[in-house]
């Protein structure tokens, strides 16, 4: 041996070395209406006449929902809310594919999922007022929305593993975003969900963007669904403006979950509203994008097939937007005769039995409260938002 | 019997999931192999591959895993490997576990254990000798419990089980196998939250838990002119402030020895909650001998940065002659 102990310098090889890339794998998109409005009969998915126009009215309210919560934000009566503007499909379409049995692990943008699933109006406007007791979620089977991007994916395949050990016949289904994909909660999750055969529906709403960041910025990965396909998973890619594919292929992917193997559904669709009420989109997306995904309405489209099958003869437009305008006013009222929280309601909950060191800084808080009662003046005096 | 604290741990989880089969365990490597210290030794053989798991190299998935289970009606224990390797975990025990009842008011709740061997002392590798209690302590609705005896790793253990919220279980793993003590048969509980006085004393309260115990017993035995007041914390979260502020009245003078680093480490808290307390009683300013303000080192120079009886000695003899 010399004593250059360097390392020998990189060069380069002619041999013919195979890559693998993901442009390998073709990805198709299942689709059932196509965006001209043509369709294939024969493709359409066994469901009621009332079922399908139910799918119409659910979209409609989840569009309406959007755009009065929206309103209320403006004026000051709601927190910030995430609309679901433009993923009518998506939504519905995946709500109306799991059972009640199923648990909903949301992530904040598919009201509709969760109204579908027996959560009352009023529960969900609390829950943008920022009333805990909303997170109740009382009656529908739902974790709880998660904030915090991604966290509730390991959550969700730990729920499925239970299911799988008490054999009940139920999946737990996370809804996530394309941002989602990028954390790691994401693939740790849906690599423990595949390691444990876990009954688990990752649905991906790939709307194109996190925040402000569009999915070429989030990824390099051509489509959601390859990732899923790198940790064995079964991946399933679907027109997600198209509330029958989707509807469909979150049944099939249901069932395999089922049978024990999980699956991650890319729904490609298109956030057409800000993400949040405190997100201006103007800034990060052009006009012209906006107006394209426009064309790919999924309320129009599917009104377009429900015309052809002349089943839209049966659905009033007015008549359901006023029933749905109608049922938010009592919504509204329900939540302004929501009985106003005490502060001991923050103190409470944390633990099973509260320790007696939380139990005086109550006292304490409270003993303050009496006697400065101008505290509750400031609070309510302190400029919002 | 007599047994090693690595025992009774694994003493505890036999007796929980024979009591109870919503009890799983799992973690890396804790089923084929019975877990890098053996804790989990015999559990797969006994209870099976379906309750006892090995997982993926997974640490947000393992303990986002349990909180799924936890919240779905099971008792999971997960066990991280080591406490160094937790960080990655923290989001989940924050965002999820140590909220989900106070987020739900109730709807749902994370009965769930987290064990993990911390601290330094057996010349490990990098990121497996942290001892970060205090930053866990920080987290409301988590319980942070750290044994030193054989007895109250078995008792603790269970409660931490049988606790109806999310319990990080911390286990000095320095003193895992270093002596053995009495450990009962069959299913016993410790409480959490109360600490335990481990010898009375008039001159001043000395205040340790885990590891430190030993180390701080050692001094103590070296000061027989000194009539110390021994307490093991026991529990970080909920911390039981009146065994300490009780004990700081009666002698007036008080050392807290930890092992993690002095900033922002739990003897910080302890030392405000005596100025709240017993502010009027202190004859010394409250001393505290820990780790300091540094990554554990590696082998070759832990041992100066784990408070040694000397160290503990002089601050024991600074504070009674004061």
């Amino acid at each position: 041996m010399t004593e250059d102990l360097r390392p020998l310098t990189a060069g380069s090889v002619d041999a013919d070395v195979e890559t693998l890339s993901q442009a390998d794998i073709d990805i198709g998109v299942h689709r059932i209406l196509e965006p001209d409005g043509t369709y294939d009969r024969a493709a359409i998915p066994d469901l009621s006449d009332d079922a399908l126009c139910d799918l119409y009215r659910w979209m409609v309210l989840q569009r309406v929902v959007d755009e009065r919560a929206t309103k209320l934000q403006r004026r000051g009566r709601l927190g910030t809310y995430a609309s679901g503007r433009g993923q009518e499909a998506s939504i519905v379409g995946s709500g109306f594919a799991i059972d009640d049995a199923d648990r909903v692990f949301p992530y904040g943008r598919e009201a509709g999922t969760l109204l579908i699933h027996g959560l009352s109006l009023r529960d969900l406007l609390l829950y943008w007022r920022g009333i805990e007791d909303a997170s109740k979620m009382e009656g529908t089977n739902a974790f709880g929305v998660a904030i915090s991007i991604g966290s509730h994916i390991p959550v969700a395949a730990g729920t499925a593993w239970g299911m799988k050990l008490n054999g009940d016949d139920a999946i737990a289904f996370a809804n996530l975003g394309d941002g989602a994909t990028s954390t790691g909660a994401f693939h740790e999750g849906i690599n423990f969900a595949g390691v444990i055969d876990a009954p688990a529906v990752f649905f991906t709403q790939n709307n194109q963007y996190a925040i402000s960041l569009s999915f070429d910025g989030q990824t390099a990965a051509d489509t959601v669904a390859q990732k899923a396909l790198g940790y064995g998973l079964d991946a399933i890619r679907v027109d997600g403006n198209d509330v029958l594919a989707v509807y469909e292929a979150v049944t099939a992917a249901r069932e395999r979950a089922l049978a024990g193997d999980p699956v991650l559904v890319e729904a490609v669709t298109y956030r057409r509203a800000a993400h949040t009420t405190s997100d201006d989109p103007n800034r990060y997306r052009d006009e012209e994008e906006v107006e394209d995904w426009a064309q790919r309405d999924p309320l129009e489209r599917y009104r377009e097939f429900l015309k052809s099958e002349g089943l839209y003869e049966d659905i009033d437009e007015d008549e359901v937007r006023d029933e749905v305008d109608e049922m938010f006013d009592e919504a509204v009222d329900a939540a302004d005769d929501f009985a106003e929280r005490e502060v001991s309601e923050i103190f409470e909950y944390l633990h099973a039995e509260t320790p007696p060191e939380l139990h005086r800084q109550l006292e304490e808080f409270e003993e303050l409260l009496e006697r400065r009662p101008d505290m509750y003046d400031y609070i309510e005096q302190r400029p919002k938002g | 019997m007599q047994a090693t604290i690595v025992e009774a741990i694994n003493d505890a989880m036999h007796e929980e999931m024979g009591n109870d089969d919503r009890t799983l365990v799992f973690g890396e490597d804790v089923a084929e192999s019975g877990g890098v210290f053996r804790a989990t030794e015999g559990l797969q053989d006994e209870f099976g591959g379906e309750r006892v798991l090995d997982t993926p190299l997974s640490e947000i998935g393992i303990v986002g895993a349990a909180i799924g289970l936890a919240t779905y009606g099971f008792r999971p224990i997960a066990e991280i490997q080591f406490s160094g390797f937790l960080p990655p975990a923290f989001d989940q025990l924050v965002t999820n576990a140590s909220r989900i009842r106070w987020r739900t008011r109730g709807e749902l709740t994370a009965p769930m254990t987290v064990r993990t061997p911390y601290g330094a002392g057996v010349r490990a590798l990098e990121h497996h000798s942290e001892s970060l209690e205090a930053a866990y302590a920080h987290v409301p609705g988590l319980k942070v419990a750290v044994p030193s005896t054989p007895h109250d790793a078995k008792g603790m253990l269970i409660s931490a089980v049988r606790d109806p919220d999310p319990v990080l279980f911390m286990e000095p793993k320095h003193v895992y196998r270093s002596f053995r003590g009495e450990v009962p048969e069959g299913t016993y509980t410790e409480p959490l939250g109360k600490a335990a006085v481990r010898a009375e004393g008039e001159d001043v309260t000395v205040v340790a838990w885990g590891a430190m115990m030993h180390k701080t017993r050692e001094a103590v035995d070296a000061l027989d002119d000194v009539d110390v007041e021994l307490i093991d914390l026991r529990s970080i979260s909920p911390l039981d402030r009146e065994t300490v502020v009780e004990s700081v009245k009666k002698t007036g003078r008080c050392v807290v020895v930890h092992e993690a680093p002095k900033t922002g480490g739990f003897a910080g808290e302890l030392i405000a909650t005596i100025n709240d307390e017993a502010l009027m009683y202190l004859e010394a300013p409250v001393e505290r001998v820990t780790g300091f303000d540094v990554p554990v080192p590696l082998l070759a120079m832990e041992d100066f940065y784990i408070p040694q009886p000397p160290r503990i000695e002089e601050a024991i003899r600074e504070t009674v002659t004061y």
